[in-house]
């Protein structure tokens, strides 16, 4: 059977080391050549980077999330063997784990090593579908020539460089499909290399439970659980129609991947569909002037991703969790796409006059959606708001001066709320 | 109760009544249309609380009464009964039923009880005055296509009907905008319309007004209030709430100092528009005009798709100016010239342009440019 060494990436048939370097980090599989769709997913992400820079959370566990109040947004492996997951309550991480260190994320930071992770994964295909920051399918279909290797080897090779030159660790699932893909790369986390080849599908998904289906949540799990449909097995006794008859198009898909067949491609095209920002309150509040001022900060936080992703939305959304954490979402659709901060905040804040005397609330978040082209947006002023124009250009001027100065060089009043 | 009525004149009725009544609702009585039938008219109210039309009919009446069946229902049976049948509408208060007869067809629907249904209270108007139909039909039409649609700017969500000082006087105007363009229409002012309370008329009353004004020769009673405003014809009576908030002072924004004239004639022009904007797929089209002596250059220019020019003989005789504007908006305006050509006042590619029928100032459009 062919086999990879993960270490040197010398090529063999079977045999429990590495015939060149010795080492026991194997992987053999009869598809092991041929198999071309993978997935990628960094180990911890955010607590990798962290531990990466400062050495002295190495051997600690480290929960990145914000403040008292927040949620676990990634928790290292030590922290996790102690039973800390994500979106954990942060209160509830510390009852399990109190010696851990809470770092405050810096998003920028993993933005940046994101980037050079995907610039890895472009040089070995121009099919690479990110997820998050830290996961991405990819389709190597086709590149073996180019590369001069399968697949497999490729993958290998990127993990080691990811580790070599970034300092991170990711764990790669390697199959015939986007669903098995992503299921591999989470079989042998950390640091894992799984395959799941045609030939084995049918014997991998017996006996597994229906969750494993990306994007089955607490809902569809609920209303399966219902039609008596819990593990793979369940899903192979029903009709293709009577699946269709409960489920709808869902009911198609699980189907199919009841038999391990998916037929989504993997697309390159970057697909922002939103660009939020949201804030939890260290305690909750209904006081309007200082709600007001997290909307500013808020919309000029989305106003400025908007500007560096050369993007604008057509539709506002305003979002408040309340103290017993129901949520309120409320839309604007704006005529012409807008990244303007103004804009944004304007909008947002007639949303939020028209919820109402409501609160306290624990959440308030902003966002723009229905995305557009920056050089869509903003062309036409209002003719009831003729100050409108005046605000843009002093909005503009502003962009400048922090561009040059940084980004605290000027601020609105309302900022400081 | 038991009338019988001429189809044509059931369906006009009852059409009017069904197109009333709301579509989604939650409150089963609201979808139907009140039927009262005494001496020898019978009429058809319907309402969605905020409009109510009120449809005299003449008809033999056999026997008055009243009652209520589904507007959308009956519309659709009258509709589909044969031109010139002579329908028998006949209800037997117990049974719950009111039976429709026509030729060979039968059928029963069901009631609600005539006491269930909300009349809506009659108001003490200002203001009553008579309007002959061409004149309202001049003053909506001409304005409506500017109604916003924008929920958060619910006073921008009809026409504004007041009294202002226009070029001959007090004129009775009707206004509309959505902040990217304004229409400005001036009547004569009737007999007795000095003191109307301006009113915002809401979209969906201008649409059912509308259906009144066909009639070069009827004229319209006109009764306005602070709160309602009612249209009437001898056989139909048209009551409206009017939307409850302060409609902006539109005349700040109506630009009084722009010089640079283009005079273009305005079926040509909306062509010419209408054909470059084909290349372009994006939801807000932008057409760029350059203007130079005695010639206009409208373009698109759609990366992703396309570049269309088309040149057009104008009157123009001042400085070079390039502006861009929204091709919808252009068109719209473009169509509301009929008579003479269109005038176009520009100032400055940032400015509000200002568009008129030939000299006539009684019906004027702004429209606000878009950067291209």
């Amino acid at each position: 059977m062919p086999s990879l060494c993960r270490d040197c990436l010398t090529r063999f048939q079977t045999g429990p080391r590495c015939p060149a370097c010795g080492r026991p980090r194997i992987l053999t599989h009869d598809e092991l050549d041929t198999l071309t769709i993978a997935h990628m997913d960094c180990d911890a992400f955010y607590a990798s980077v962290e531990k990466r820079d400062n050495r002295a959370l190495r051997d600690k566990p480290v929960i990145i999330g914000g403040g008292r109040r927040g949620v676990v947004s990634t928790a290292c492996y030590i922290a996790r063997i102690r039973g800390v997951r994500s979106a954990m309550p942060m209160y509830q991480a510390l009852k399990l784990c109190p010696e851990a260190v809470v770092v405050k994320g810096r998003m920028e930071v993993y933005a940046e090593v994101s980037r050079q992770v995907r610039a890895l994964m472009d040089e070995l295909t121009p099919l690479v579908e990110p997820l998050s920051l830290d996961e991405a399918f990819m389709d190597l279909g086709g590149t073996a020539k180019l590369h001069g290797a399968p697949p497999a080897v490729m993958l290998a090779r990127l993990v080691k460089r990811m580790q070599d030159e970034i300092g991170i660790s990711g764990s790669i699932g390697l199959s015939h499909n986007k669903f098995l893909a992503k299921i591999a790369s989470d079989l042998d986390k950390p640091r894992g290399f799984s395959i799941i080849g045609k030939a084995e599908t049918a014997r991998f998904l017996a006996g597994k439970p229906v969750r494993l289906i990306w994007g089955v949540g607490q809902a569809m799990q609920t209303s399966l659980d219902k039609a008596g449909i819990r593990s793979f097995d369940d899903l192979l006794r029903w009709e293709k129609t009577d699946l269709i008859a409960r489920f709808g198009s869902m009911g198609e898909r699980l189907y199919h991947l009841a038999r391990g067949e998916d037929f989504r491609r993997i697309s390159a095209r970057e697909s922002v569909k939103s660009i939020s920002k949201e804030t939890t309150f260290s305690e909750d509040t209904a006081d309007p002037d200082q709600l007001d001022g997290h909307l500013w900060r808020l919309s000029e936080q989305v106003s400025d991703r908007a500007k560096a992703k050369g993007l604008a939305g057509r539709t506002v959304t305003l979002k408040l969790k309340r103290a017993d954490f129901s949520l309120i979402s409320r839309r604007h659709a704006l005529g012409d796409p807008t990244q303007m901060a103004d804009r944004i905040y304007r909008t947002a804040h007639d949303l939020l006059v028209a919820t109402g005397k409501g609160g306290p609330y624990r959440l308030i978040g902003v966002g723009i959606s229905d995305l557009a082209s920056a050089d869509l947006a903003d062309r036409s002023g209002d003719l009831l708001d003729p100050d409108a124009g005046k605000r843009a250009a002093a909005e503009r001027a502003a962009d400048a001066i922090r561009k040059k100065f940084g980004k605290d060089a000027i601020l609105k009043g309302r900022a400081l709320r | 109760m038991k009338i019988s009525i001429e189809r044509a004149a059931l369906l006009k009725a009852v059409g009017q009544a069904q197109s009333v009544v709301e579509r989604r609702n939650t409150i089963p009585i609201l979808a139907n249309v009140l039927i009262e039938a005494e001496g020898n008219t019978v009429s058809f109210r319907a309402t969605d609380l905020d409009i109510e039309v009120v449809d005299k009919v003449p008809a033999m009446v056999e026997r008055a009464g009243a009652t209520t069946v589904s507007a959308v229902t009956l519309h659709e049976i009258v509709r589909k009964l044969p031109d010139g049948a002579l329908v028998v509408l006949s209800e037997d208060g117990a049974a719950g039923r009111l039976t429709v007869e026509a030729g060979r067809s039968v059928f029963n629907l069901a009631t609600l009880p005539k006491e269930d249904f909300p009349v809506m209270a009659s108001a003490e108007y200002a203001s009553n005055f008579a309007v002959p139909a061409p004149v309202l039909r001049r003053l909506f039409d001409k304005s409506k296509f500017a109604i916003s649609t924008e929920e958060t700017r619910y006073y921008l969500n009809g026409v504004y009907m007041h009294i202002a000082d226009g070029d001959g006087g007090k004129m009775l105007r009707c206004v509309a905008t959505d902040g990217h363009r304004l229409a400005r229409i001036d009547a004569a002012l009737p007999d007795g319309a000095l003191e109307m309370p301006g009113v915002i008329v809401p979209r969906k009353t201008v649409g059912e007004l509308r259906k009144l004004l066909d009639d070069d020769d009827m004229t319209i009673a006109v009764s306005v209030s602070e709160t309602k405003i009612r249209f009437a014809t001898p056989n139909l009576n048209l009551t409206s709430k009017v939307i409850d908030g302060t409609f902006p002072d539109y005349t700040r924004v109506i630009p009084m100092g722009n010089t640079r004239k283009l005079e273009v004639d305005a079926s040509e022009f909306a062509k010419a528009v209408d054909r470059v904007a084909t290349v372009s797929s994006e939801r807000s089209r932008a057409v760029k005009l350059v203007l130079d002596e005695d010639k206009l250059t409208l373009s698109v220019n759609a990366p992703d798709s396309g570049a269309a020019v088309e040149e057009l003989a104008v009157a123009y005789g001042d400085e070079h100016l390039e502006i861009g504007f929204n091709a919808k908006y252009l068109l719209e305006i473009a169509s509301q010239v009929d008579r003479e050509n269109a005038v176009f006042l520009f100032n400055s590619a940032g400015d509000p342009t200002l568009m008129r029928e030939g000299n006539d100032t009684s019906a004027v459009y702004v429209v606000m440019p878009m950067r291209v």
